[in-house]
């Protein structure tokens, strides 16, 4: 193996691994911050794909809608503003009650997705997808090697853009409003604060990040199909921020880069040992370890790799390990 | 029309028998059950792995294409999913309410599980669709315009007797008043000297036992599939959330709404989108009536 090819490996490695964290990122402030449990991040992610697609591809023969052509970064602003406001009408319906509801509801919404992404053939061609998506600088180089790494260069400044808006908030009055929507919601509406208006704009906020990744997958990978979007992806983004630590922005991204590392590396040495008629089970055993891997990390650390600092503010600094005075209550 | 309303009918007595074990844990250990629908798929496969060691096929009963040794080998599997669930809860959903985990880790601990159930029965008996027997409905005509084929009519009938028999429980034996007590206020059941374990094993037994006779009569007219469970979640909610959380007799019949708008939106023509119906059914009703048709205002 010469450099070249294990470097546009790692580039392409990492071009994956951010779409993870980004949509990693997205969950963290629902259920990181938030506490918001939404099943349906493949749905999400999906919206704001298949949006970028129909705003950026080119016409197809066999579509009554879509193909207009635009220039990539309005695909990345479409999708970010369809899958918001997918979240917002979702939200809106459930978010003032119980927990469950934002769960059945956003599972809901990702098999309707899954569901329209296959039916509706006129916009999205059903299961035979769309293709020819225009990827940014795509051409510069004969090996691709270069425009995957400005592509990386895209998705770093995604991340780093979410990041720093995130941390901003979160550290914020109004980030501290959720967290304490989080540990308690009776006490922070006996505080004044309209917790429905707070868990909406959070929720709205993280499905609109996991739009902007879908639409950059989308565009990277140049064709997508209802079965780029099946519910495993859901959970793997879970393990990702668990693992990661929940309530950590950093932990959101180390752990989209350690899980998807774990994944695709045991994949290939899953592909590599067992003989190809044993493939399906082997897929199967490797959804049961990561699924275990959430049950144990759910039952014995919590917390994750990097735990979540408890910071009250910017200009209140405290040491690691200190906890605020409100946390002992 | 009549005959997308009776073909809704029969959807619904398996959605419903599937719902009320979701309700049932939804009241008692208070969370949405994701794995409800591998509880169904696991009692088909359980009667699959009873018919085939029984080895006399599923039998027959006159012009129904199931008979004894089909239902033998569900009430085996109504032993075996049930046995399997309470491990389940005790490996797990235990060592998290020891823990006080909050009610959103319960769903996502029940969430992994869902994926986990799914993939070992692919382990275990393959990805391919597997049927009990080989099946060919044959209908016949009930009323002129409404044909119906035997064997679904047996399934309303064992759906309406399993839904009876819940009811004597529930409101006749002292374990079914303890229920309804803990459904309603756990602290208080405990204190009036209520062993709120032996409510919850129950609840899995009973929520475990009629999806596995969902999932087998499922199984027999359509087909056994790992997904089967979970592609029948999302009508098991919509019939939880449409009745009524709280309310067992409301799950019923958000079964039924859900099953005949589902046959309906077949009707014209917009079969692909059955399960959108019914997630558009529960965001309506969500956003009308939160608290179901059936339901009381928490």
């Amino acid at each position: 193996m010469d450099f070249l090819s294990v470097l546009s490996f790692a580039v392409f490695f990492l071009i994956f691994a951010s779409f993870f964290s980004l949509t990693s990122l997205g969950l963290n402030m629902q259920w990181g911050f938030t506490g918001l449990f939404n099943v349906g991040v493949v749905g999400f992610y999906a919206i704001g794909a298949y949006t970028s697609a129909i705003v950026t591809g080119p016409a197809y023969p066999d579509t009554l809608f879509g193909g207009f052509g635009l220039p990539v970064p309005l695909g990345y602003l479409a999708a970010i503003l369809t899958s918001a406001l997918a979240a917002f009408v979702v939200g809106f319906v459930t978010l003032r009650l119980r927990e469950d509801y934002l769960a059945i509801s956003t599972f809901g919404i990702a098999v309707t997705i899954q569901l329209l992404a296959l039916n509706l053939q006129s916009v999205t061609r059903g299961p035979n997808g769309l293709y020819s998506l225009p990827k940014p600088f795509s051409g510069l180089s004969a090996s691709n090697l270069v425009d995957n790494l400005l592509y990386l260069l895209i998705c770093l400044a995604c991340i780093g853009a979410v990041y720093w808006a995130f941390e901003r908030m979160v550290r914020s009055p109004w980030g501290r409003v959720l967290r304490a929507i989080r540990e308690d919601e009776t006490a922070a509406a006996a505080l004044g604060k309209n917790v429905f208006a707070y868990r909406l704009q959070a929720f709205v906020l993280g499905c609109a990040v996991m739009g902007l990744a879908g639409a950059l997958y989308a565009n990277f990978i140049g064709y997508i199909s209802p079965q780029d979007f099946v519910p495993i992806f859901t959970f793997q983004v879970y393990v990702m921020l668990i693992v990661g630590g929940s309530g950590n922005n950093r932990g959101a991204i180390l752990g989209g880069l350690v899980v998807w590392a774990l994944w695709s590396g045991s994949g290939g040495l899953i592909a590599a040992v067992l003989p190809p008629d044993l493939q399906t089970q082997a897929a199967a055993v490797r959804i049961v370890l990561i699924g275990l891997i959430l049950v144990l990390m759910l039952l014995y650390r919590p917390a994750g790799i990097l735990r979540e600092r408890h910071i009250v503010s910017h200009e209140a600094r405290m040491g690691d390990g200190a906890r605020p005075p409100a946390a002992d209550a | 029309m009549m005959q997308y309303v009776a073909d809704g009918i029969v959807f619904a007595a398996i959605i419903s028998l599937g719902a009320i074990g979701l309700s049932m844990i939804y009241n008692i250990l208070r969370f949405a059950n994701f794995a409800q629908g591998e509880i169904v798929a696991a009692g088909a496969y359980f009667a699959l792995a009873f018919v085939a060691l029984l080895g006399a096929g599923v039998g027959a009963m006159g012009p129904v294409a199931f008979g004894w040794p089909l239902l033998v080998s569900m009430g085996f599997a109504m032993a075996a999913t049930s046995t399997m669930v309470l491990l389940v809860d005790w490996l797990l959903f235990r060592q998290l309410r020891d823990k006080n985990a909050s009610r959103i880790a319960l769903i996502m601990a029940a969430f992994g599980v869902s994926l986990m159930g799914r993939n070992i029965v692919t382990l275990a008996a393959g990805g391919d669709p597997i049927n009990y027997t080989f099946y060919i409905p044959r209908s016949i005509e009930l009323l002129p315009g409404l044909r119906l084929v035997p064997d679904d009519l047996a399934i309303i009938a064992i759906a309406a007797l399993s839904v009876l028999a819940l009811h004597l429980f529930l409101s006749r034996t002292t374990m079914g008043r303890w229920m309804r007590a803990t459904a309603e206020n756990p602290t208080l059941a405990r204190i009036n000297g209520i062993d709120t374990r032996v409510v919850i094993r129950w609840t899995w037994i009973i929520g475990a036992s009629l999806a596995t006779i969902a999932g087998t009569l499922q199984g027999h007219i359509v087909e056994l599939r790992p997904e089967m469970g979970f592609s029948l979640l999302l009508p098991m909610f919509a019939a939880l959330i449409l009745g009524g959380v709280g309310n067992v007799y409301g799950t019923v019949l958000g079964a039924i709404v859900v099953g005949v708008s589902q046959s309906l939106a077949v009707a014209i023509g917009l079969s692909a989108y059955r399960e959108a119906v019914a997630f558009m059914l529960m965001l309506a009703i969500l956003l009308v009536r939160p608290q179901g048709l059936l339901g009381e205002r928490e």
